[in-house]
């Protein structure tokens, strides 16, 4: 029996640590191939959060050990509050400093600091 | 008394994290609590706000579902040879008044799929979103209102 718990806990952790990979190499594609700033926050802010996630939640599970999974589920919950907090401070300052959004967009509502308007193409709707 | 209970709370999670519930820990467990919050003193509330243990519940698995879903979708995003974009800012009047509540709002539309959010203006009526598909910001807007916003004003009444 014994080793029928190993081998799924081995194919649980195999699973896992194969999909956090994925999400981590597309994340980091994502950050290759969206145009700016602000598209490339989404691919960092989601894909990097759930890769990690779910990378840390497989080390959990292959220690065996109730502290090291709480450990890892702890890191887990640290990047849930910490990401999207780095992603829009990002995204705030690019803004404020007049960073276009790309060509691409279709609306930009957010009003620009006085001494930068004009320097952003705006297309409200 | 909410001072004692948030600091048993960090006590117990200290000693989780820590992998020992030995009497030493603890202590030193609620040492350090204690001390964490000493240091935000200035910030901490009177009394804690009410919560409805259920609804929280709710909140959280609607988070997880999304969490997931937005992974997939950025993932499937940049698989595609020609992504398609439509990126735009977008203004969402925020009908959540309390700060923790703007803050929460924000970090789960910031995790949930195609939002980010950006700002929010200064008398913490707008929270301006990026989405990256903006062609429709009435359907995104209707979406955050129903969803996320609903469920915190249920799970944190006033």
């Amino acid at each position: 029996m014994a080793t029928d718990i190993d081998m799924a806990t081995a194919i649980a952790v195999s699973v896992l640590l194969v999909i956090g990979s994925l999400f981590s190499v597309l994340a980091a594609l994502g950050l290759l191939r969206f145009p700016d700033l602000y598209t490339r926050m989404h691919a960092a802010s989601k894909a990097g959060t759930i890769g990690s996630g779910l990378l840390l939640l497989a080390a959990g599970i292959h220690a065996f050990d109730t502290a090291i999974l709480l450990r890892a589920l702890a890191g887990f919950a640290f990047f849930v509050l910490t990401a999207p907090i780095s992603a829009h401070l990002l995204a705030k300052a690019a803004h404020q400093a007049g960073y276009k959004l790309t060509n691409l967009s279709v609306t930009d509502q957010l009003p620009q600091p006085k001494q930068k308007s004009g320097n952003i193409h705006t297309k409200d709707r | 008394m909410t001072f004692i209970a948030v600091n048993l709370m960090l006590t117990l999670i200290w000693a989780a994290v820590s992998g020992s519930f030995t009497i030493h820990n603890l202590l030193l467990g609620f040492a350090v609590g204690a001390l964490s919050l000493w240091l935000v003193r200035e910030q901490f509330p009177a009394s804690l706000h009410r919560v409805r243990p259920v609804k929280l519940l709710l909140l959280a698995a609607l988070f997880f579902k999304e969490l997931m879903l937005s992974a997939v979708k950025v993932a499937i995003m940049v698989l595609r040879p020609n992504m398609r974009l439509r990126p735009g800012i977008f203004a969402f009047p925020l009908t959540l008044t309390r700060d923790f509540e703007i803050t929460l709002l924000a970090n789960l539309i910031t995790l949930t799929p195609g939002t980010l959010s950006v700002d929010v203006s200064e008398d913490r009526k707008i929270l301006y979103v990026h989405a990256l598909d903006c062609h429709d910001p009435a359907a995104e807007r209707r979406a955050i209102s129903s969803g996320f916003e609903r469920r915190i004003r249920e799970a944190f009444p006033a």
